[in-house]
Parts: C-alpha cells; structure tokens; sequence
C-alpha cells in the first residue's frame, strides 16, 4: 500500500498519509470544515454530522472527520448540498438548543447564514439547570449531545461511567443512572466532561457563581466556612425521578 | 401475570443470567419487565451487579426500548397501534374506546395497577388494522364496541397470516394459520438441502448464481455477502436473522417465521455452513408475541432432530428486541444484541468483516433466507425462472390498507403493482395513493399501477422497492392524517444520534402539522424541503436517510395539500 494518497479537494490536489480522514486531507489543503462533536482526544462519534462534505460518486454526503482520504477521491467542501446540510442541521440546532455560550457555533451560524428562528415556535429542550455537587453545574438547555461528556466519563478516558443517555430521539438527554444527583452516582468530579464540553452545558460551579455576581473574595469566605453556603439565588434545585 | 406471593425475586428472576456479560442484558430486563412490571433502581442495580455492567447504561439501555420501563406500570399493558394503516381504519376510535372503558386517558394506569393504555408507534399488524397487544398477545381488528373483548385476548383471537398469491415457492404450505411442522417441512422436501452436507465454497457458489439479493430493505447481493464474510479471517463467525421486521405497512416476515419457521431456520443453517459460524442470533421483534412461541418450537423440533446443537456444530439462540424501529438497523441490531442502546455504527467497516461483537458476520432478512433452501437445493437455474435478469426470483408484497384482502402476496418479480393489488382482490373503493416500500419508501398516485415491481424498473421510476410493502389508501382517506401518521412514526423512532435525523424528524412532524393546521408560516414549505433533504442527504444510517421519503414525494405529487385554504383535497 502506497505511504500517501493522492486527491482533489474543492479544486486542489493534496497528498496526505494513507489513512487520513478527509477532514485531515481538507485542513491540509487549507479549508475549513465545521466541527462538532469531533474532538481529538476522544473516539469520533460521526454523528452531528456538521462536517459532511461532498465527494464525487458517493450517494449521500460524507462525514469527513470519519471518512478516510482515498486516492483520486474528488471532494467538496462548500457545495449546494453540504452548505444545505450544514445550514439546516445548524439551524434546527439552535431552534432546539440554547447555544448562547458556544461561540464557534454562533460563528458557524452566521457563517452558513443558518436562521433558527425561521422554524418559528417549535419544541425546545429546556431543562432546569442542576446544581447539586460543590464541583461543576449542568444546565442541559445548552446540551448539543455530542456525546463527548459520556465518553470521556467512560471508555476514552476515565472509566467511571456515571453518564448516560435518557429518552430517546429529539427527547435525548444526559443523565445519571435514574437522574441520580452527581454526588450519589459513581461520579468522581475528575471533570473530564466540563473539559471537554463544546458550550455552556457544563461548567465549573465557580465560574458560574462569579457569573451569577459573587466576587472572589465571597467565595474564598464562604469555601472557608461552608461550601454549601453558596447557593445563588436564581439556582433551581432540580431533584430528578 | 403471577400473584404478590408467587412473584420470583430478583435473585430468581437474574439467575439464569448471572455472570453471562452484558449481551444478556435485554434478557434480563425482558425478565423483570415482565415479573415487576418496570426496571427500578433497586432491579437495575442487581442487574448491573449481575452481568457487570454500568448501572447507569443499564439505565440508558432501559430508556432507549419502548417495552420497557423505568417507571412503575399496570399488570398489563395495552398499546393501541398508531401506524398509518392502523389509524386510517379506526385506531382511534378503538383507544377512545377503551380508554373510555377503563376510564383512564392514553399513558395512565387504572387505580386499580391493572391497566395501563398506550399508544404505539406500529404493531406491525397492518393486514388485520386496527390491532391492538395487550401484554404480548395481539387483538386485531380489534373492536372498538367490544372494548372488553378486546383486553382479553385468547390464542384463537390472535391475528394469523393471510397468505396468497400467483406463484407458491417461499409460501408452500398448506394452512397459513398454522405453523408448518418439522415433519411436513420435511416432506416438503426441507432440511434436504442441508442435509445434502454441500462444501461452503458450493453454498455460496449458487446463492450467489442464484441473483437472490436481500430483502430487508438495501437489496444487497446476498451471495456476495456470504462470500466477503466466509473470506473473513477473523473468528468466531456469526449469523443474525434480522426479524426486527417493524417498518409501518411490512409484515412479510412475521408470516413467514408463523407459518413456515423451519424454512427460516433451514435458511440460516445453511448460511452458518457458508461462512463457518457456529452460532446463530435469531434477533425477533419484540412485539411478535405469536411468532416468538412458534419460534421457539420450532427451534425445539430442530434440536431434537439433530440439525442444532452440539452434535451439529451450531448453536441458535433467540433474542427479543424491545420496541426500537431503528434495530431493524443491522449495527443498531448488533449493538442491541451487545446489550446497548440501538445507535447504528458509523460503516465502514461493514458487518462482514467487523459485525456482531466485533467479528465477521452474516446479518440477512428473514425472507432472504427463506429463499435459501429452494436456491441450495433446486439450484439457481430453478430459481431464476422468475422474475428478472436483475430481480430473479419470487418476491413476497405485505398488500395493506384498502384492497379486498389484506395480507402477504407472493409472485415474481415483474408484476406490476396494479396485478399486485388484483391478486389482493382488488382495491376497495378508488386508489388515491399508494405507499409503496414501507413508511420510508415513496408515494406513487394510481398512475404508476403499471410498473413493473422489480429493481431496475423502480429505480427507473426513482422510486425503490424497500421493503416491498404496498400500502394502498383510496379517495376516502384523508393523505395528510397519513402524512401526519408517518412523520411521527419517523419522529418517535428516532434514535437520536445524529443530529439529521434526531433533529429533522422532530421539524418535519411539526412543520407539517403546523402546513396542515393552515397554521403555515411563509418559509414552511421551504424549510420542508431543506429539513428534508438534510436527512436524505446528511443522516449517519439508512433510516434517517430514508425518513423524509414519503413526504417529500407526496410534495412532489401532491403539491396541492401543502398549500393553504386547501382543507378539501
């Protein structure tokens, strides 16, 4: 097998390493191509599906951080279909998610001049934001289930496995085992998920509370004193199942 | 259902599940579902402890099937189809009345903890709409001025196979309504072909010059199939009968598995010889109550007879799905069978080289290997005397909705589609539309009842044979409820994986019942075409990419019921 493959990407040829992924083959040759759910330090899921991009034979569009470069493949990165694609899954995105704390993806929104407030009034998936460990909030509203929370809690980094999925379809969401509160799940707060959430789901419980109005020094006294002294007042306690 | 005081404990109830892993877990919860009547805490714990599985993926895998349940439910439970074909022949008067019977609204559970009414996505029983399953026997047509009739179901009640048709190869028996013995079976000249001990290379050698191709829906070649996977070199090898049959208007494989199992079994014998596999999963619908039981008679009778079991050097085990369309998915099936959640993998690599657990496998359609004794036994030549170059063969169409007689027709390939509905009697009133491959295949107007029903004359009209299901509606249907039918279908078995299709059909379903209401904003229609396509186009599985079909070919045909001020067409 050849060391290096050889394609077209929006034009220009690109040799990459046998084995890359198209996205890998589109940044060599300089395009950007959207991301989600792909993060480097995790199994990609291929399943927002933002990096789809045309390629010349294939019946549907290809989900490029998965897809591998093959030689004389020729690919579209920008073409009416994937800018439709992209357009549509951004704005039904947004017409269901709260993605105010995602600033990569208000810039993909704009970008693909995607307008979620076209859908009109349409279901939301809003939920109270839970704040029940001294550690991290979860405010599920802005959860574009990406997955990545789960994985990292469970076989591509920690092996914990507090997390998991409740419902199903559009209803999706991350839970723990029964909707459990974190501190009586097998969580062990090594905050793997907050690291690699990709917007405002998940969050450290003191950059909240400094957001919320409480300066440094309230919480350096309070920390002292009594952790769970601190409890902001626009806080809904969401005691689940 | 047992009394308090009989009830087994969980310790009884995980036994025969202890120590097995996490493939035995929907067996596990199929168990406490059934004695408890949901999945608690407490049972999901001793569960997890079990089979050593994450409690919280216990959870998940509780949440993701719809006969399951994390919250306390009635003795029994009833659910009221709500597929297309179901809803256009009454299914909501039937949970009207009902409901109205036990006094309680769809979703709640009688004070008394008896009752619980549901309403399901499909049943799969389209040929005998309305249908109705209290617990796991079925009631169809179900009644809805007998609501007391209908909770009390007897074996004689339950809905049997309605099987006709102009060729007799795949449905050679005798009576439908009974399961075909292994005896007869075999006077029929079954378990020859098996019995004929053929080296692999000459099974796959004449499936594969037979033309059969898969008949679950993506009509891959089957022989070649067989061939990528007997190539495999990775072991252990498996096969999987796919009898997750649970696409609205398909009911095809379920009157196979009722009335000829061992035709079924034969079939994936004879593929476990192809590639080596020393088991097979039969992974059956969760809802196919009746053809659970012949099943595993059947099985039974085989083992007894020497073609499964040690001596035979294959093992086959039944699997209950629990209520998921997209299982039907051959990884999302795998990945149940695995004990999680039905998400469909990502593809490459195919099942073939990387299937069940990781292994080379053999996933096919019931049919498909239905057809498999005939082929291996008669010889390919037999075989392609019907049908097509492209589509040899016989082909069973579950005809459903208003023909004379609803049922499971066999004829060759090459039929048109209006010979079809004649071997059905006929439609009853005049055709309007017709859904033809399934819930995610196209609508055609009456027009098209001179195509010929095979590969490359559907795909030529770009359409596509799917699951070869007709569901036929005339001019007293009202195609929009039908429109609405579907898309909630979609919308409710959704995996929620990828964001096409976990989001699309969630809007699709609402912009239309928004376009319908005469509630449309401007951009509606628009914005139908692009959630659309984004699915068809963008979706990670087969499912979601075919989610959008129906509707946006009823746009196509019948622009006229997506304008406003049109409440009359």
């Amino acid at each position: 097998m050849a060391d290096t493959v050889r394609l077209t990407i929006d034009g220009q040829e690109v040799t990459v390493p046998a084995g890359s992924t198209l996205l890998q083959a589109a940044q060599a040759a300089g395009r950007e191509v959207p991301t989600l759910c792909y993060h480097e330090a995790l199994t990609p899921p291929g399943l927002c599906r933002l990096c789809v991009v045309e390629v010349d034979g294939a019946r549907t569009l290809q989900a490029a951080c998965v897809t591998e470069a093959r030689d004389g493949a020729v690919v579209h990165t920008r073409s009416p279909r994937v800018e439709r694609a992209r357009r549509t899954t951004l704005a039904m995105l947004a017409s269901a998610t709260n993605l105010d704390e995602a600033p990569q993806l208000q810039a993909y929104l704009q970008d693909y001049a995607a307008d979620p407030a076209a859908f009109g009034p349409v279901a939301r998936r809003e939920y109270p934001l839970i704040d029940d460990n001294p550690m991290y909030v979860r405010d599920y509203s802005q959860c574009v289930l990406c997955w990545r929370c789960v994985q990292a809690c469970a076989t591509d980094a920690q092996y914990v496995f507090a997390l998991t999925f409740a419902g199903r379809g559009f209803h999706t969401r991350i839970s723990t085992a029964y909707g459990v509160s974190m501190p009586e799940s097998p969580c062990v707060f090594c905050g793997q998920c907050v690291a690699v959430c990709p917007t405002g789901a998940l969050k450290p419980r003191r950059t909240f509370l400094l957001e919320q109005g409480y300066t440094p020094e309230q919480l350096a006294h309070y920390a002292a004193v009594d952790h769970d002294a601190v409890h902001p007042p626009a806080t809904h306690y969401a005691g689940q199942v | 259902m047992s009394s308090a005081s009989a009830s087994p404990t969980l310790d009884q109830l995980l036994a025969p599940y202890m120590g097995q892993g996490r493939t035995m877990l929907l067996p596990a919860l199929h168990a406490v579902q059934q004695a408890q009547g949901h999945i608690g805490f407490e049972a999901a714990t001793a569960i997890a402890r079990a089979l050593d599985v994450p409690v919280a993926d216990v959870f998940g895998v509780v949440e993701f099937y719809a006969l399951f349940s994390a919250e306390p439910r009635g003795q029994h439970t009833i659910r009221v189809c709500h597929g297309p074909v179901c809803r256009a022949h009454g299914a909501d008067q039937v949970a009207q009345a009902l409901s109205a019977h036990l006094g309680v609204a769809e979703g709640e559970t009688t004070p008394d903890g008896q009752w619980t009414l549901e309403r399901f996505p499909c049943l799969g029983l389209c040929e005998h709409a309305p249908a109705v399953l209290v617990d796991d026997r079925a009631v169809a047509p179900a009644d809805p001025a007998h609501p007391e009739a209908v909770l009390h179901p007897t074996p004689e009640d339950e809905p049997k196979p309605v099987v006709g048709g102009s060729v007799r190869v795949l449905t050679a028996w005798e009576d439908p309504t009974q399961p075909r013995s292994l005896r007869a079976y075999r006077a029929a000249g079954g378990y020859r072909a098996l019995e004929q001990n053929l080296p692999a290379e000459e099974i796959v050698a004449r499936v594969k010059a037979s033309g059969l191709f898969g008949r679950g829906g993506a009509a891959f070649p089957t022989g070649l199939k067989w061939q990528f996977a007997a190539q495999a070199p990775a072991q252990p090898k498996y096969v999987v009968v796919n009898a997750d049959e649970s696409e609205p208007g398909t009911f095809k494989d379920r009157a196979l598995l009722e009335a000829d199992p061992h035709a079924v079994l034969e079939g994936a014998l004879l593929a476990a010889r192809a590639i080596a596999a020393e088991k097979i999963y039969i992974y059956l619908r969760g809802e196919y109550g009746r053809a659970y039981r012949i099943l595993q008679r059947a099985l039974h009778e085989a083992r007894d007879a020497g073609f499964v079991g040690p001596q035979a050097g294959v093992e086959v085990e039944i699997r209950r799905g629990a209520g998921a369309y997209v299982c039907g998915e051959e990884t999302a099936l795998f990945e149940s069978i695995e004990g999680k959640r039905g998400f469909p993998r990502l593809k490459p690599p195919y099942p073939t080289t990387h299937g069940l657990f990781g292994r080379p496998t053999v996933i096919n359609n019931v049919e498909t290997l239905a057809a498999v004794p005939f082929i291996v036994r008669e010889g390919p030549d037999a075989y392609r005397a019907w049908g097509t170059d492209e589509s040899p063969g016989p082909k069973l169409f579950p005809v459903s909705g208003d023909v004379a007689r609803p049922g499971v027709y066999e004829a060759p390939f090459g039929i048109t589609l209006g010979e079809l509905l004649e071997l059905a009697g006929g439609p009853r009133g005049e055709v309007q539309a017709i859904l033809l491959g399934g819930a995610a295949g196209f609508f055609v107007g009456p027009d098209a009842l001179q195509v010929p029903l095979t590969l490359e004359d559907l795909r030529a009209a770009g359409l596509a044979l799917g699951s070869a299901a007709v569901m036929v509606f005339n001019t007293q249907r009202d195609l929009r409820q039908v429109l609405l039918d579907v898309a909630h279908f979609f919308a409710e078995e959704s995996c929620g994986k990828c964001y096409p299709c976990q989001l699309g059909t969630q809007r699709q379903y609402e912009l239309l019942q928004r376009i319908f209401a005469g509630r449309a904003q401007p951009q509606d229609l628009a914005l139908l075409d692009d959630v659309g396509w984004t699915m068809t186009d963008a979706s990670l599985c087969g499912l979601g990419q075919t989610a959008a079909n129906a509707v946006l070919s009823a746009k196509r045909l019948w622009p006229h019921l997506f304008e406003a001020g049109s409440e009359d067409a």
